[in-house]
């Protein structure tokens, strides 16, 4: 079982990663707040789950049948934003809202709000029990979905991350596919100096889990990751994903100043530019 | 001879009669099923019954993820674990998002007894109370607890309900009809009136025939929907005996005492007083000791009752 993907599949999905990478640009330097760093970082991975990976309905968000994406890491909410908008959940046009009074586009993901937003988020440390949920519901219903998470490196440092961690392989539930997004940097600094999460391989396998580690920025090896999740069979599947924080805009790649900080215009032109 | 019943009892036959009934409900614990009394769905529906051992906040994270696909979830622990320990996971993953889980608690209150300070919750009813889109429940007995669990099985939303750990006297009749969000007079009067939650109602009662003796005559309800609370019965009592005693197993901050005081202050005030436990921890004893060194036994009620008549 598996996705078949050609050289020219990888460079449309490449060149739909860079039009995500721009509305990004575009809706926090309109915004004017908001996390670039982490958005960039996870985009290649949402992406590639949205246009290639997972079977979903934009136009029937609540399809039972749909595979789950739950992104743990709810402030970087403007990738998926930028995913769910150019998938026709709703129109591109509304990116321009985010974070701005009576918009659905919230600074942190809100599921009552925005078609195609699985969960509430915003509070690390929550989104791998909750997909953990998702998938034990499906093994219950007998549904065939799966389940994908995108958690942080900084946010792997919650406790509850490593509850998740032992229960999800407890209720064998191969069912479900995490990425670690592991851009190595947080709020504070390198996540090896702030409180090192190293070795995360040997952590999630000693727990229970089937993982691999892979280039997230390269699509074929994110497609081939979850071909593999999918053929495992009675574990979870943890995949470490060597990211850069902010990738593909020059003067963010690998800067911990742009964790949190919206581009001025200047800066988005400049981004932009970059981008084409 | 009075009949006395665990809520959590109740609770766990609640939940088998439920299970039988309705597919969609899971039922999941964090290594206090024995004590919670969840044991009993477990023992009768083993496959939708989940362990989480030692690990509350993760508990609540797989409920959320089970709620978001339809399942009817009940989490049960302690009261202290389940909502100081995971106050964070309720409040951004359940009640924002007004997910349908039920956080039933036990061996709330201080008359959980010898274990002590770190068990005795008072604090809980005060943390659930605060987040928006939360129903809280505090029934008074077994009877009360059979029919809130039901009902709120039929509501989607998220509900914490609070029972305890001792057997809590019977208060109630099978043929009661519990309303989510309705106080019920289970005592008129007119000189005061005694709002009670839990364990405090029969203390409550108790309370009102003894100052019955002595000519005051006093008016019970039972508050056990704490959230939304019931402005009109409040309002009512206000207006009509001029004077509120409120009895919990909880603080007085930020519980039932707080609560009757927000309706009252706004739109009645009288003289009021609160029992409950003040601001300070519990520790170790029988529950009858605590709750007489914390000043809550039917005593203590009549008392308080004299004082405020006194202040009309």
């Amino acid at each position: 079982m598996g996705i078949e993907i050609s050289n020219e599949q990888i460079q449309e999905l490449e060149a739909k990663a860079k039009d995500v990478r721009r509305w990004i640009i575009k809706m926090l330097a309109e915004a004017g707040s908001g996390h670039p760093g982490g958005s960039l970082s996870s985009t290649d991975i949402i992406t590639a789950l949205y246009f290639k990976i997972m079977n979903h309905r934009p136009a029937d968000p609540k399809w039972e049948d749909r595979d789950r994406f739950v992104l743990s890491k709810g402030h970087c909410c403007p990738a998926l934003y930028a995913v769910l908008a150019l998938s026709g959940y709703f129109p591109t046009d509304e990116l321009m809202r985010l974070r701005k009074l009576d918009s659905f586009l919230q600074g942190h993901t809100d599921m009552l709000s925005t078609p195609g937003v699985e969960i509430s988020a915003g509070s690390l440390g929550q989104g791998l029990s909750i997909a953990g949920g998702m998938a034990l519901a499906g093994k219950l219903n007998h549904k065939d979905y799966h389940v994908y998470v995108v958690l942080g490196d900084g946010e792997s440092q919650e406790g509850q991350v490593w509850e998740a961690a032992m229960a999800c392989p407890h209720y064998k539930l191969d069912n479900l596919c995490a990425f670690l997004d592991y851009n190595k940097l947080q709020i504070d600094g390198p996540v090896a100096e702030v409180m090192n999460i190293a070795p995360l391989v040997d952590k999630f396998r000693a727990f229970g889990w089937h993982t691999i580690e892979i280039d997230g920025h390269n699509m074929n090896q994110i497609i081939q990751a979850t071909n593999e999740a999918k053929n495992t069979r009675g574990k979870p599947t943890m995949v470490i994903a060597h990211t850069i924080k902010g990738k593909g805009v020059s003067f963010m790649e690998g800067k911990v100043e742009w964790h949190g900080v919206a581009p001025s215009k200047e800066e988005r032109d400049k981004a932009l530019e970059e981008l084409q | 001879m009075v009949e006395l019943m665990a809520t959590r009892d109740a609770y766990g036959k609640t939940l088998v009669k439920l299970g039988k009934e309705n597919q969609e409900i899971v039922v999941l614990d964090a290594d206090c099923s024995s004590s919670t009394r969840t044991s009993m769905f477990r023992e009768a529906f083993p496959d939708r019954f989940f362990n989480f051992g030692v690990a509350e906040a993760n508990m609540i994270g797989f409920a959320t993820g089970l709620a978001t696909c339809g399942k009817i979830v009940f989490a049960s622990t302690f009261a202290v674990f389940g909502s100081c320990r995971v106050f964070d996971q309720v409040r951004t993953s359940i009640a924002w998002p007004k997910l349908n889980v039920k956080i039933v608690v036990t061996h709330a209150g201080i008359s959980v007894g010898e274990d002590g300070a770190s068990h005795q919750a008072i604090e809980d009813i005060a943390l659930m109370r605060s987040l928006a889109n939360m129903t809280v429940i505090v029934p008074a007995d077994g009877i009360e607890t059979e029919k809130a669990i039901i009902a709120c099985s039929k509501i989607s939303g998220p509900f914490y309900i609070r029972l305890g750990r001792a057997k809590f006297p019977i208060v109630f009749s099978d043929d009661y009809e519990f309303k989510i969000g309705k106080g019920t007079i289970l005592k008129d009067g007119k000189d005061a009136t005694i709002i009670a939650i839990g364990l405090m109602v029969f203390e409550a009662l108790q309370a009102a025939s003894d100052l019955e003796k002595e000519g005051i005559s006093t008016r019970v309800i039972n508050m056990s929907t704490i959230k939304p609370i019931d402005k009109e019965i409040i309002i009512q009592a206000a207006q009509e005996t001029r004077a509120i005693v409120t009895c919990e197993e909880h603080s007085i901050i930020g519980g039932l005492g707080s609560a009757v005081a927000e309706v009252l202050v706004e739109n009645c005030p009288v003289p009021m007083k609160r029992i409950g436990a003040p601001d300070k921890f519990g520790f170790s004893a029988t529950p009858a000791e605590l709750l007489e060194r914390f000043g809550m036994k039917s005593t203590h009620i009549v008392k308080a009752v004299k004082e405020v008549v006194s202040k009309k």
